[in-house]
């Protein structure tokens, strides 16, 4: 198998360690986007979150996602890294990274992965309140 | 026809397990889902779930064969 462009990660994301996959001598810019664990949602306080995946199916769908970018957008790669597990406030919870010729296509590849990433990769949120009680996350 | 299902998030919460195993007549992920969600007590509509055997999504309404992996998927909230 090839080195994979989508990942799941058990452990915190070390972006200066992904960052250098998208190297590329024909490329003049990077664009990036980080996903944060936040302390409230929905008006409710959040105290920690756990993601789940299906695994199997995350990694071709996030594999496809990331495919379907390079073929879309005028990009030289992409990346992306998705945390599972427990998670607490401040945490890094998903990295995307994009280098392009241009910034035009680094900034438009790397906010059109995660926007697919949130929509079709199988991977679920539970948040844990402040009150005690948790939920997962199933956005309409 | 014996047939295994994987559960996650809520799915698996009302469950009360991540993966079982049937011995069921459906014929077709509709058929099978109407099965597991009077077991279960299952609340999503199918039409607010994507279905996946084997590791891959499919329609609905696609065949079953003995030994297939089936997940219902609810919807996701990675990101």
């Amino acid at each position: 198998m090839t080195d994979p462009r989508f990942r799941l990660s058990e452990t915190p994301i070390d972006v200066a360690a992904e960052r250098p996959a998208l190297d590329h001598a024909a490329a003049g810019a990077y664009a990036s986007f980080e996903g944060w664990v936040r302390d409230h949602n929905d008006g409710r306080a959040v105290h920690r979150l756990d993601y789940q995946a299906y695994a199997a199916l995350a990694l071709a769908e996030g594999e496809a996602i990331l495919e379907e970018a390079r073929a879309r957008f005028r990009v030289r790669e992409a990346r992306c890294v998705h945390r599972v597990g427990s998670l607490a406030i401040g945490d890094l919870a998903v990295w995307v990274g994009v280098s392009a010729d241009h910034r035009g296509a680094a900034f438009d590849a790397c906010r059109w992965i995660i926007d697919e990433v949130k929509r079709r990769v199988p991977i679920w949120k539970n948040e844990h309140y402040a009150d005690g009680e948790s939920g997962w996350l199933h956005p309409e | 026809m014996n047939v295994k299902l994987l559960y996650f998030a809520s799915l698996a919460d009302r469950a009360g397990r991540g993966a079982e195993t049937r011995d069921s007549a459906a014929r077709t992920p509709r058929e099978l889902y109407a099965e597991v969600a009077a077991a279960h007590g299952f609340a999503f509509p199918l039409e607010r779930l994507r279905v996946a055997v084997n590791g891959a999504f499919v329609d609905v309404d696609r065949p079953l064969a003995d030994g297939d992996e089936i997940v219902f998927l609810p919807p996701v909230s990675g990101g």
